[in-house]
Parts: C-alpha cells; structure tokens; sequence
C-alpha cells in the first residue's frame, strides 16, 4: 500500500465517522418522533437527541468512588470507537465500503459484540450492584442471541455460494447479488424468514424494549449505564445512535441492497447524495419496524424468556428458514430441472 | 459554571420521595402522560441520580430519608437544579409537627423551585418547570 491510499483510507475513515455520529443521532431522533406520534404524543423535536449530547457534554463526569476508575473511563470510548469501526465494512447507499476488501460479513458479526462487550466490563467496573446485575444480563442477553444472528449470516450467505458466486460471505458480493433474485418461491419463504429473525435480534443488539432487561428502567435504575454521567454517558449515547445505523445497515446490506442511481440514469455527482438520501429512507424504514413500532406495541421480557425466546423460538425459525434456502437450492438439482 | 441553551431543552428529571403520601407520585406520573407530553420539550424521567439534571423531591424529609436525600443530591452531577413539589416540602404541610420530621426539604438540601399544592395539579408542575427554566435563563444571562 503506497502512502496515499492509506491517506485516502484515513480520510474517508474520519468523514464517515463523522456521517456514523450525526446520521446515528438524527436516527434517535426519528425513532422518538414516530414512538411519540404513536402514543398521540407531539414529541421531541428531531434534533433533540443532538441537544441532549451537548448538555451530557457539559455536566460534571463523576467517578464513583469504588469504581476502577481507567476500564470506567475506557469502556464507553471502546464502545463508541468499535460501533464506528463496524459502519467502515459495511456498504453506505452507493459508497463500497472503505475497508471492505479486508474484512466480510464473519467480522461484522465479531465486531457487533465489541459496543456489547465494553459496557460489559464499564458495568463491572462501576462497582454498583445495579451496573454488576445489568452486566450480567447484557452477557445473557448476548449469548442468547448470537445463535439467531449467526443461522442468519451463514443461511444468505450459503445461498448465495449455492448459485455460484465466489466469495458470498464478502457484503460486496451480497450487495450486488440481492438474495430475492436468486432464489424460488421455497427460498423466498425461507429469505422471509431469515428477514424475521434479523428483525428480532436488533432490539435486543440495541438494548431496547422489549430486551432490554440489562437497562430496565423501572428495576434496574438503567442498570450499566447506572453510575456513567457527562461525558460517558454522552459517549455511550453516541454510540447507542451509532449502533442504530449500524444495525439498520446490516439489514438493508444483507437483505435490501438496492440503489436509486440503478433504477434511474444520473450524473455521477448526483447519484451519490441521491443514493446516501435512499440508503437513510431504507435505514429509517428498517429501524420503524425492527425497533420503533416494537417498542411502543410490546412490554419488557423477563429475562429468562429472552433465553428461551432466541434459543428455542427464533432459533427454530431461523434453522426453518436455513432448511426452506437448503431446498430451493437443492430440488431443481435433484429433480433435474433448471442448472 | 458554563451553561449553553441546551441545558434548559434537555432536562432529565429524577424523582425522590422522601416520606411523602404518593399523592404527589400520581400527580407526577399524570404528567408526563401524554396530554401534557413534557418530553416535547426535551423532559424525560430517569432512573439514576446520575443522569438527572433535576431532582424532584415530595413529602417532608422523615428521620430515616435525610442521609438518603444527602447522599443522592450529592451523587447527581453538577449543574443540578431541586424542584420541591407539594406543601409537604415547603412546610411539612399536615405532619407539620410530626415527631417524625427533621423538617421541610430547604432545611436539608438548597431548592430551587416551589410547587406548592396537596397535590400539585400537572399544570402547576408544567408551570414550576418553567419556572426552573426561567431562572435557569437568568442564571446564564448573569454569566454569559
């Protein structure tokens, strides 16, 4: 690699940076105005999640006194850091993404559990009873819902290594082939499926209702988030907005990966913004009914059923889902129709 | 302290009772339901003293809730602001001279703003928060 590409990559890194925190925050502010038209509400203002940044910002950042004050300090710059790092591997309206010829979509998958990982370890080292007992569920949480996740990735991804393409774990490849144009009516059922499940794992990545048992509000006190103020909590709320669009990303990648400038001929200084404008509409489209309408039709889980939810429920549906790819791919070849 | 304006359109509010008869709670979460949608204005309840901005604070301060109150207003981080809802707070209201009372809520911690009523109507909490804005307004027109 010669200086300037590396200059290059840099500079594309810290611009789409940039995008993450205000595209991430501007989506929390989307996701409060339609919860609150929902519950005939007027709501908040759009920008309000950017007006509660900047007085987080200028509070007073308290270190407990029985905290160990640097993984304290770290966990919430480790979260925000990673959630960012996520959005370079993944595809952004027309823009291949930055890093995306080193890493696929395996690596997304380990990175989505780093932002989890760190608030972790900030609730462990709060000292707090109530930041040990939301750590300790954010663990749960995790490990019940990376087995739908991953039933997900590898269903799309073995689909598309079934029609032929080389390298279908690369979100280039996955951007260019949409899996709804490779597959019959039985792997469509089986893509819808897989759709659902996806659908499912995002409230519980995003710690929102009805999983989010390890900030429960009402019981917790916003469990490991309990003792972080100021500046913390304002980057722990950047990140939450970062891992929104993180989240949506991987869904509209995986599953919606259509371009405006495919459809309709134009400049290429015109398809870009045009492209970017599409890929946000996709992205607040997907956060409306994975997470938004959610939220305000459902109550909180204990935190027993969110195990048995992703590990018997959705993971039965994911595997049907994974089987329903299997036989679209297999039966015309047994049959010996088609290929 | 250096305050900007969006500190008063983001108040977080956290709530504390300390001995009150849960007329001022019902009051309170009458609110901040939807007919009065106090989040419209960036007001949103918390759970943790350390995410709050604004403490509410109903009934007299009891014996056993004055460590309490202390500890929990010396957690919330600076700038903060007490509102004190209810005559309870202001005067300790029927339990006036209850044995039971280290007295009303000024005598332990500074407030801020007085809600007077038993209870308060959600109009007159509405109106002590914009009275907390107001002053919050005239605190940064003296600094700025």
């Amino acid at each position: 690699m010669t200086p300037v590409t590396v200059a290059a990559i840099l500079g594309w890194c810290i611009l789409l940076s940039f995008f993450a925190l205000s595209a991430g925050l501007f989506l929390l502010g989307v996701d409060r105005k339609f919860a609150a038209h929902m519950q005939a509400r007027i709501g908040p203002p759009i920008r309000q999640p950017f007006i509660d940044v900047a007085k987080l910002l200028q509070k007073e950042n308290v270190v407990p006194a029985n905290a160990i004050p640097w993984l304290f300090s770290l966990a919430p710059i480790i979260a925000l850091a990673s959630s960012i790092v996520v959005l370079f591997y993944l595809p952004v309206g027309s823009i291949f993404p930055v890093l995306g010829t080193y890493g696929d979509l395996v690596l997304v998958m380990y990175l989505l559990t780093v932002p989890a990982l760190a608030m972790v370890a900030g609730g462990f080292a709060s000292g707090s009873p109530y930041a040990t007992v939301g750590a300790q569920r954010e663990m749960v949480t995790m490990i019940a819902y990376e087995f739908p996740l991953a039933i997900v990735v590898v269903g799309v991804a073995w689909r598309l290594g079934a029609a032929g393409l080389a390298a279908p774990f690369t979100l280039g490849t996955m951007a260019a082939n949409p899996i709804w144009t490779l597959v019959g009516p039985l792997g469509l059922i089986g893509a819808l499926l897989l759709l659902l499940v996806l659908a499912f794992v995002t409230p519980a990545e995003l710690s929102r209702i009805p999983f989010d048992t390890q900030e429960a509000e009402t019981e917790l006190a916003g469990g490991l988030l309990v003792e972080y103020s100021g500046r913390n909590l304002a980057m722990f709320y950047l990140a939450q907005g970062v891992k929104t669009l993180v989240l949506s990303a991987v869904i509209v990648a995986i599953f919606f990966p259509w371009n405006l400038s495919a459809f309709i001929a134009m400049s290429p200084w015109i398809a870009l913004p045009a492209d970017l404008l599409f890929f946000l509409v996709k992205a607040i489209l997907v956060m409306f009914f994975a997470v938004t309408l959610v939220r305000v039709g459902m109550a909180r889980f204990r935190i027993n059923q969110v195990v048995s939810i992703y590990w018997i429920y959705l993971s039965v549906i994911g595997i049907a889902g994974l089987l329903l790819l299997m036989a679209d791919a297999s039966i015309p070849v047994l049959a010996g129709v088609g290929i | 302290m250096k305050l900007n304006s969006a500190f008063n359109r983001s108040l977080w509010v956290y709530h504390f009772n300390s001995g009150s008869c849960n007329g001022c709670e019902i009051e309170i979460v009458a609110t901040i339901t939807p007919r009065y949608d106090p989040e419209r204005f960036g007001i949103k309840l918390v759970g943790s003293p350390r995410h709050a901005d604004v403490m509410l604070v109903t009934g007299p301060v009891v014996h056993k809730m004055k460590d309490r109150l202390l500890r929990v207003y010396s957690q919330m981080p600076d700038p903060k602001l007490v509102m004190c809802i209810g005559a309870c707070g202001i005067s300790g209201g029927v339990f006036y001279d209850s044995y039971n009372l280290d007295g009303p809520v000024d005598e332990v911690i500074p407030v801020d703003v007085y809600v007077p009523g038993c209870p308060p109507r959600p109009e007159a909490i509405v109106h002590g928060v914009v009275t907390a804005l107001a002053k919050l307004e005239r605190l940064q027109g003296v600094k700025a």
